[in-house]
């Protein structure tokens, strides 16, 4: 899963440093991420992994590094399989 | 006949009618203004003005439209394309126009060949600025102030005088460092309260969000209250509970900078921040709060307004 969220923020994010020097914990706001590209970054997620987040989840923390977006989505597909 | 029942809603609006301050068009949110309404918003933009005399603003009129191609590249329709409004024209020959006509009469939706013109309203007094400012070159050392007022539009229907289609906005827009535009916000901030401090009204200051559209927009929403981008000053008008936004406070960070090409003495992308004052709502307000009645106002607010 890491993988193709490192994917999805290739390609969905503009980041001035690229996203080879992102760690999971590195904070993709610092990075150069805009508010708008936090947008693009949820819709890509959604379409990938055929989920939707809930409004509890739109902040700008969730957001904020993939490990934060791994542990959203570990809990929404979660949810999804034990439904 | 049933008596009209009063409701909450409409009633602040039926007193302006009934007194003449605005006048009906038939269409919600669109209201004629009647002198004295003028006079006293007159006396609110001299007010503004003796508030920002100091800082010695470039004054900018524009009309209350702005060219289709800044508006595109604004990036307006990501965030607030339910409140976008677009002139449409008759572009047919006289064919057309015999079709067109033919189609009033018969009240049928004569609109469809309307087609899209150059010219889209001013939804914020401060966009058609931002352009014109880019191209003027890099900013000096000291960045630039604007002054603005306009007419702006927003499609947004409403019984709530407080929320008209048309409306004026006068702006102080700063352009500079991060440094001078968080310093003219602050500024700006305590002077705006003491401003209404003047007008005897009651206020509050809050952190405040744009009304972005959608499930997308309220991840827009949270961010920009996370990072305390906006306030708003908020006077009780039609409600205790919802009291409307009067002033506010806004930094936009690099956007408008990196959108238009607006660049800092030391070739950085300039910061941008701006003081918008709802004139109607401030007016509405001092309506609200003091009556109808001017002659009875306080003194104090009268010689603050020179009425």
């Amino acid at each position: 899963m890491k993988d193709q969220i490192s994917e999805i923020i290739a390609r969905t994010v503009e980041l001035p440093g690229g996203i080879d020097s992102l760690t999971d914990t590195s904070d993709l706001y610092e990075a150069g991420m805009t508010s708008f590209g936090s947008v693009q970054l949820m819709l890509a997620l959604e379409e990938a992994f055929d989920v939707e987040f809930p409004e509890r989840m739109l902040n700008r923390r969730l957001f904020s590094s993939i490990a934060t977006i791994r542990a959203a989505l570990d809990e929404l597909t979660s949810e999804k399989a034990g439904a | 006949m049933l008596a009209k029942t009063p409701v909450n809603e409409t009633s602040f609006l039926d007193e302006l009618f009934d007194r003449g301050l605005l006048i009906e068009t038939g269409v919600d949110g669109l209201y004629g203004r009647s002198g004295l309404f003028e006079a006293i918003g007159d006396g609110f933009q001299a007010l503004v003005s003796r508030y920002g005399a100091a800082d010695k603003a470039e004054v900018v009129r524009f009309p209350p439209a702005m060219a289709r191609s800044v508006f595109e590249q604004s990036g307006y329709m990501k965030s607030f394309p339910q409140l976008a409004g677009t002139v449409h024209c008759f572009c047919g020959n006289p064919a057309d126009h015999v079709s067109l006509l033919q189609t009033i009469e018969q009240k049928g939706d004569w609109t469809e060949g309307q087609k899209a013109s150059d010219v889209v309203l001013t939804p914020a007094a401060c966009y058609p600025l931002y352009p014109t400012a880019a191209k003027r070159g890099d900013l000096p050392a000291e960045g630039r102030l604007y002054d603005l007022l306009s007419y702006c539009f927003r499609h947004e229907p409403s019984k709530d005088p407080a929320r008209q289609q048309f409306f004026r906005m006068r702006e102080y827009v700063r352009m500079g460092t991060p440094d001078q535009v968080t310093e003219f916000r602050a500024n700006w901030l305590e002077r705006g309260q003491k401003l209404i401090g003047d007008l005897g009204l009651p206020f509050a200051v809050d952190v405040a969000n744009d009304p972005f559209f959608g499930r997308t927009g309220k991840m827009l929403a949270v961010n920009q209250r996370d990072q305390r981008l906006k306030f708003e000053l908020l006077i009780p008008i039609e409600s205790e509970e919802n009291p409307t936004a009067c002033l506010s406070f806004n930094y936009h960070q690099d956007h408008f900078g990196k959108t238009f090409g607006l660049t800092s003495a030391d070739g950085e992308v300039a910061h941008t921040a701006c003081v918008g004052f709802g004139h109607e709502r401030v007016i509405l307000a001092l309506l609200k709060h003091h009556g109808t009645d001017v002659a009875r106002w306080p003194a104090s607010v009268r010689s603050a307004l020179g009425l």
